[in-house]
C-alpha cells in the first residue's frame, strides 16, 4: 500500500519528461489525461484501503481518508479538464497540410510538461504530511501555471500572469512565514516538527500566543492562493485569461487544494486554540467573498470572468461550511469540492469551446445559442444549473447540509446573509446565460456582419464524454450515500474533528 | 546559550542590524542598480546570521546549518542579485528607465512610513520574541530572540516595496526583501526550516524571480515599458 504514494509523483515526472520530448507526439498529447487518470486510480485505491494509514519516508507522504479524496478530486477534475480540452483529432480524410510538422511543437510540448508538472505537484500536496512539503508543493503550482496563463501571449494574458504570479507568490510567501512560525513553536515546546499528525496530537505544549500568530498568517497565506477575499484579485484575471482546459484546472483543482491547506491549519488551531480565531477568520472571508461575487456576477459582461468570479463565490460557501465545522458540515464542504470541481472544470472547457465559435467573451454577443450550437448550450444549460445547487445536483445537498449545521450552531445570521447572497448570484448567472443561450438563430445576419471566429482560441469542437460523465456524477453523487457518504465522513473525521 | 556580551549575540545583532538598514536604504534609493547591491549586502548579512546561530547552537545541528549558511550565500547574495541585475541591464539597454520614477510615496514620506512599520513590527513581535525566548529547545535564546521584530519589519517593508512602486524591477526587488525577512525570521525563531524544506523553498523562490524576470523581458517587448500602471486592461 505505501508503494502506492509513490505512484503519482513518479507518473507525473515521468509523463512530464517524456511530453517535453520529440519522443511522442501522441504522448505530448494525452500527457494529462494519462497522469489525472493515474491520480485518480491511485485516490480510488487508497480511499478503498483500510487498517493502518500509509505512510512513506518519516513525515513526507501520508495518505490518510482525507488525502485519498484529495487525490481522487484532482484526479477527477483533472481528467475532466485535460480529456474535454483535447482539440479534435483529424479526420482520416481530411489532407495533412505540406509543411505541417508531424511533430508536437514547442509551445505544444512545453504547455503539456507544466500541466503533468501541475498535477504532480498537487498530488504531492495533498498526500504529504509535511507542512513544509506541502507549502513547497503548492508554491510549485504557481510556477507551473505562470507559463500556462500567459500561454496565449498578448498584453492581456501577460498582465494576468504578471498579476498572478507576484499576488500569489506574496500571498503564499505570508502562508511560509505561518508555517516557519508553527515550526519555530514546536521547536521551543521542544520536539522541531513540521509534521501535521504530530502537531495535532497535542502531545507538544505548543504556546499559545505564537501559534495564534502562525495560524492566522497561514490561513490568511492560502487564502490568497485559494481566491478568498479579500486577495482574490488575481483570481477573475488569471481565470479569463488562462486557456479553457488550464482555466478548469486552477478553478477546480487548485482552489480546491488551497482550500485543503487551510483545513489542515484549522485543525491545528482546534486542538491547541480552541475552533474561535480560525471560525472567525473564515467566517469573515467567506462572507466577504461571497458579496464580491455577488456584486460583480451582476454586472459581469464576460462570460469567462462571469465563472472566475462564481469560482470565488464557491470558495465563500467552502469557508463559511470550514467556519461552522463539525461532521456535517465538513462532509458537506467536501462533497461541494467535488461537485463544483467536476461542473466548473466542465462549463470551463465549454465556455472555451463558445470563445472559439464565436470570437468573443462578451455575453451581450453571444446569442441564441440553443438554437445554432445545442452541443454548446446543452452542456452549458447544464452545467449552469449544477453550479447554481439545483437539485439533483451535488451542489444543493452541500449548500442546504452547510445552512443547517450552521443554523444549528448558532450562526443564524451568517446563514441567512449566506442564503441571500446566493439568492443574489442566482439571478446574475441565471440571467446571463439565459441571454446567452436563448434567441432566434439569426444565422443570416450573422453571416453578413458578424465577428468571425478569431484564430488562436483552440477548437470549438472536442470530445464530449468527459462533459456528459463529468456532470452525470456531479447528478447522481448526492444520492449515494454507500460508499461516497462513508468515505465523506471518513475523510472529514481524518481532520479529528468528527 | 549566547550571553548579552558574547560574541555570537554581538555577530546577530551586527547581521540584523545590516539587515534592517539595508531595507531601509531599499526604501529610500531609487536607483534600481544600487538596490540590486542592497539586495546582496542583505544576503551576505543573512549567511553570517545562519554561520553564527549555527556555531553557536548544539553540535548536532551544526553541520546541516553551515551547508544551509553556504546555499543562503549562493542564492541571495548571488544567484538571485546577478539575476536582477542582469535583466536590468538588458532593460536599460533596450530603452528602459533605470530608476524607480513612478513611486507612489516621495522619500520622505516613505521613510516615516517605514518608521511607523518598525513600530508595528515590535508590537507584533512580541508574542514572538516571548515565547521563543522562554522555549526551551529554542536555537537562539536570551536576546538573540528579540532581534525578530527585524525580520518582521523586512517582511512589512517588502509590502511597502510591492505596493508604492510601479516598475516591474522594484516589485521584483520588493518580492526579494520579503521573502530574506522571512529567511530572518526562520533563522532567529527555528534555526531555520528543515534541510529540504529549505532546499524546496529556495528553489522556489530562484524559479519565480526567474519567471517574473522572463515575464518583464516579454511585457517589455509587448508594451513598450515595465511601468505596471499601462497594464490596467483587465478590470470590471
Amino acid at each position: 500500500m505505501t508503494a502506492l504514494l509513490l505512484v503519482p509523483p513518479l507518473a507525473a515526472l515521468l509523463v512530464g519528461a517524456g511530453a517535453a520530448t520529440r519522443a511522442s507526439a501522441l504522448l505530448t498529447r494525452l500527457s494529462g489525461v494519462l497522469v489525472s487518470a493515474v491520480l485518480l486510480a491511485t485516490g480510488t485505491a487508497l480511499l478503498a484501503h483500510r487498517g493502518p494509514v500509509p505512510t512513506l519516508g518519516g513525515d513526507l507522504l501520508r495518505a490518510d481518508p482525507l488525502s485519498a479524496l484529495m487525490l481522487a478530486i484532482v484526479g477527477a477534475v483533472g481528467l475532466t479538464a485535460t480529456w474535454a480540452g483535447l482539440a479534435p483529432r483529424r479526420a482520416a480524410d481530411e489532407p495533412r497540410a505540406a509543411d505541417e510538422p508531424r511533430a508536437a511543437s514547442r509551445a505544444e510540448r512545453r504547455y503539456a510538461a507544466l500541466v503533468a508538472l501541475f498535477l504532480g505537484a498537487m498530488a504531492i500536496a495533498v498526500t504529504t504530511d509535511n507542512l513544509g512539503v506541502l507549502w513547497v508543493a503548492v508554491e510549485a503550482t504557481t510556477i507551473a501555471t505562470a507559463f500556462l496563463v500567459g500561454h496565449r501571449g498578448g498584453p492581456r494574458a501577460l498582465e494576468a500572469a504578471w498579476k498572478y504570479v507576484v499576488l500569489g507568490s506574496v500571498g503564499i510567501a505570508i502562508a511560509l512565514l505561518g508555517t516557519v512560525l508553527l515550526y519555530a513553536a514546536s521547536r521551543s515546546a521542544g520536539g522541531a516538527t513540521l509534521s501535521w499528525t504530530r502537531l495535532v496530537s497535542g502531545e507538544l505544549p505548543l504556546d499559545h500566543g505564537l501559534v495564534r500568530v502562525a495560524v492566522g498568517l497561514a490561513v490568511l497565506g492560502f487564502a490568497t492562493k485559494a481566491g478568498l477575499a479579500p486577495m482574490h484579485s488575481w483570481l477573475p484575471d488569471a481565470h479569463s485569461q488562462a486557456p479553457a482546459p488550464v482555466s478548469g484546472l486552477m478553478s477546480g483543482v487548485l482552489l480546491a487544494v488551497a482550500f485543503y491547506a487551510i483545513l489542515r491549519v484549522r485543525a491545528i488551531a482546534d486542538v491547541v486554540l480552541g475552533p474561535g480565531l480560525v471560525r472567525g477568520l473564515l467566517l469573515a472571508a467567506g462572507l466577504g467573498s461571497l458579496a464580491v461575487a455577488a456584486a460583480l456576477i451582476l454586472r459581469q459582461r464576460d462570460h469567462k470572468r462571469m465563472l472566475a468570479y462564481s469560482s470565488i463565490e464557491h470558495m465563500g460557501v467552502l469557508a463559511v461550511g470550514a467556519a461552522v465545522g463539525g461532521p456535517i458540515a465538513l462532509a458537506a464542504v467536501l462533497l461541494h469540492l467535488i461537485g463544483h470541481g467536476l461542473a466548473k472544470a466542465s462549463l470551463f472547457v465549454v465556455a472555451g469551446r463558445v470563445l472559439a465559435a464565436e470570437g468573443t467573451t462578451t455575453i451581450a454577443d453571444v446569442r441564441g445559442l440553443l438554437a445554432r450550437r445545442p452541443d454548446l448550450a446543452v452542456p452549458l444549460v447544464v452545467g449552469m444549473t449544477a453550479l447554481l445547487g439545483f437539485p439533483p445536483f451535488a451542489l444543493f445537498f452541500s449548500e442546504v447540509a452547510i445552512v443547517l449545521a450552521g443554523w444549528r450552531a448558532g450562526l443564524g445570521w451568517a446563514m441567512g446573509l449566506t442564503v441571500a447572497l446566493l439568492l443574489v448570484v442566482v439571478a446574475g448567472l441565471v440571467r446571463a446565460t439565459a441571454s446567452m443561450v436563448l434567441g432566434p438563430a439569426h444565422d443570416e445576419e450573422r453571416a453578413a456582419s458578424g465577428p468571425t471566429p478569431a484564430a488562436g482560441h483552440g477548437s470549438d469542437r472536442g470530445p464530449m464524454t468527459p462533459l456528459v460523465l463529468a456532470l452525470s456524477v456531479t447528478a447522481v453523487i448526492g444520492f449515494v450515500a454507500v460508499p461516497v457518504g462513508d468515505v465523506l465522513v471518513r475523510a472529514a473525521a481524518a481532520l479529528g474533528l468528527a | 546559550m549566547s550571553t548579552p556580551g558574547s560574541a555570537a549575540t554581538q555577530l546577530i545583532a551586527l547581521a540584523a542590524g545590516a539587515l534592517l538598514v539595508t531595507s531601509v536604504l531599499m526604501v529610500w534609493r531609487r536607483e534600481l542598480s544600487a538596490q540590486v547591491r542592497l539586495l546582496t549586502v542583505q544576503g551576505v548579512s543573512l549567511a553570517v546570521l545562519a554561520v553564527t546561530i549555527g556555531l553557536s547552537g548544539p553540535a548536532s545541528a551544526r553541520a546541516e546549518l553551515l551547508v544551509v549558511a553556504a546555499l543562503v550565500l549562493a542564492l541571495r547574495a548571488w544567484l538571485l542579485p546577478w539575476v536582477v541585475g542582469r535583466r536590468l541591464r538588458a532593460g536599460v539597454e533596450a530603452g528602459d528607465a533605470a530608476r524607480e520614477d513612478g513611486a507612489r510615496l516621495n522619500p520622505t514620506a516613505s521613510l516615516v512610513v517605514v518608521a511607523l512599520l518598525a513600530t508595528v513590527a515590535y508590537l507584533v513581535s512580541r508574542p514572538i520574541s516571548e515565547a521563543v525566548a522562554a522555549g526551551s529547545g529554542a536555537a537562539v535564546s536570551g536576546p538573540a530572540a528579540f532581534a525578530v521584530p527585524v525580520g518582521v519589519c523586512m517582511v512589512l517593508i517588502g509590502f511597502l516595496l510591492l505596493v508604492g512602486r510601479r516598475r516591474a524591477m522594484s516589485q521584483l526587488i520588493g518580492f526579494l526583501v520579503l521573502d530574506n525577512g522571512i529567511a530572518t525570521v526562520a533563522f532567529l525563531t527555528a534555526a531555520g526550516v528543515p534541510f529540504a524544506v529549505e532546499l524546496g523553498v529556495s528553489s522556489d523562490v530562484l524559479l519565480v524571480v526567474l519567471i517574473l524576470a522572463v515575464l518583464s523581458r516579454r511585457i517589455h517587448a509587448q508594451v513598450g515599458s515595465t511601468t505596471l500602471d499601462s497594464m490596467t486592461e483587465l478590470r470590471d
